[in-house]
């Protein structure tokens, strides 16, 4: 039948979930309002904001593009799951202790940007810090505060002080 | 919203060519979805079936040999293509191209035949395959037929596959010796589409280095990625100068058909075919010399 609800097995956050999820329902639906993992920013809706980047088998990938069916079996990682407990991860102390975060709204997706950059290149140029979060705006212009707190951030993840 | 669909996820290409001769007109294949989900969204698209491609990782691979020079399958992503050492080797105009290609999100899932299907006549890679002389391999349950680029656009957002058909490979032939290919395009912000894009290919004879072949190929100048045949006849049998760049250039511009939209108005748009037709095949010319 059109429209038939379709069953979807996905892991977010490293935990395995069984959903059953109408096709036309968009990623983000699923994980702000099947899971209520609401850090995951609805910004525009229309692949132009980059506030919805999650992470689809550890690459950044934005959440309002992605129909849910098509990550049945995969690995999804949303800002919920980049904290460790209490500890915040390096990206996001750096943000903080920077002043990166301003309104707040976009830094959920310049976060998940960030660490897929991070996580494949920990030495990255200013330049590559510039493209990993060149999908992501920021309706307060914060781009060099949040620049440079990636850049604080990489040091530290490399051991540096 | 995105309307109703019946949906299928095939593993195979197989599977995915039955389902497709089964529900022909009435489905739409589906792969990354960063084009086809936007015209979804809106309204635009509104099919039946979805049967979502995605999955066939055996459309997802970069091959590289002497003789049969380039093949990249239909679901390899723009990021992959990206950073290919292959291609960044042998074809670095591509992934020169996938650069400024959207944002790293797009390229993160987005893959290089699903762009092409769409059809948008100012897609980047259409333009520079054109240049690259590539071809398309379409295959449906009766069997494999290969088409030309610049054949394969038809419309806006028309392309030439069967109701039965699906894009299976893009295969870039080894260019020339000497010869280079480069590909840029008008950009506000970088990841734009461009207002207009030029992708030009010009091979050199050995030893007196005039101009053997070109080809000159124009993004967002008409109803599809077009071809300037003319300004490439400009350029062939010539020791290329600068003044024959802007020959060429203007050349192009009257071949060029361009929209008028927010963007800019076609007058602008033939403006700037100018500049970037005489400014790409000055840096293709500059290539195709490194490679002599």
């Amino acid at each position: 039948m059109k429209g038939e609800p379709k069953k979807l097995a996905l892991t977010v956050n490293g935990k395995p979930y069984e959903l059953t999820v109408k096709s036309n329902t968009l990623l983000v639906d699923v994980l702000r309002k099947e899971l209520k993992l609401t850090g995951t920013k609805v910004g525009c809706l229309d692949s132009a904001c980059g506030a919805c980047t999650v992470h689809i088998d550890g690459k950044a990938v934005r959440s309002c593009s992605v129909l849910a069916l098509q990550t049945n079996g995969r690995q999804v990682t949303t800002i919920e799951g980049v904290a460790d407990g209490d500890q915040l991860h390096p990206i996001q102390e750096a943000m903080v202790e920077h002043g990166a975060i301003e309104c707040g709204f976009c830094t959920p997706g310049m976060v998940m940007s960030a660490k897929a950059l991070l996580d494949e290149n920990p030495s990255p140029t200013r330049e590559e810090v510039r493209e990993a979060i060149q999908g992501n705006l920021c309706a307060d212009e914060g781009y060099v505060k949040y620049i440079e707190a990636i850049e604080i951030a990489a040091e530290k993840m490399r051991g540096g002080q | 919203m995105i309307a109703d669909f019946d949906y299928f996820a095939p593993k195979t290409v197989k599977e995915a060519l039955s389902l497709l001769s089964q529900y022909r007109e009435g489905a739409k294949m589906i792969a990354g979805g960063q084009s086809m989900l936007v015209v979804m969204k809106q309204g635009l698209l509104a099919p039946e079936y979805l049967i979502d491609i995605k999955g066939i990782t055996a459309l997802d691979y970069i091959k590289y040999d002497e003789g049969k020079g380039l093949r990249i399958g239909a679901l390899t992503i723009h990021r992959d293509i990206e950073k290919s050492p292959l291609i960044q080797k042998h074809f670095g105009v591509l992934s020169e191209m996938e650069r400024n290609l959207a944002t790293v999100q797009t390229r993160n899932w987005g893959t290089i035949g699903g762009n092409l299907c769409h059809g948008d006549p100012a897609g980047d890679p259409a333009p520079v395959l054109i240049a690259l002389k590539a071809k398309l391999k379409l295959a449906s349950s009766g069997g494999e037929r290969i088409v030309e680029m610049e054949d394969f656009s038809k419309d806006y957002l028309e392309v030439a596959l069967k109701p039965d058909e699906m894009l299976t490979e893009i295969q870039v032939p080894a260019p020339p010796p000497h010869t280079g290919t480069a590909y840029q395009k008008l950009m506000v912000m970088k990841g734009d589409m461009g207002i207009v894009g030029a992708a030009v290919s010009i091979t050199l004879k050995v030893g007196d280095g005039v101009c053997q072949d070109a080809r000159i190929a124009l993004g967002n100048c008409a109803s599809t990625p077009l071809r300037a045949p003319k300004a490439e006849k400009r350029l062939i049998g010539e020791a290329v100068t600068d003044a024959l760049l802007v020959e060429a250039g203007e050349v192009a511009a009257a071949e060029a058909a361009p929209p008028s939209d927010v963007h800019g108005s076609a007058e602008y748009r033939r403006e700037m075919v100018k500049v970037f037709v005489k400014r790409v095949a000055r840096l293709a010319l500059e290539r195709a010399r490194a490679a002599s």
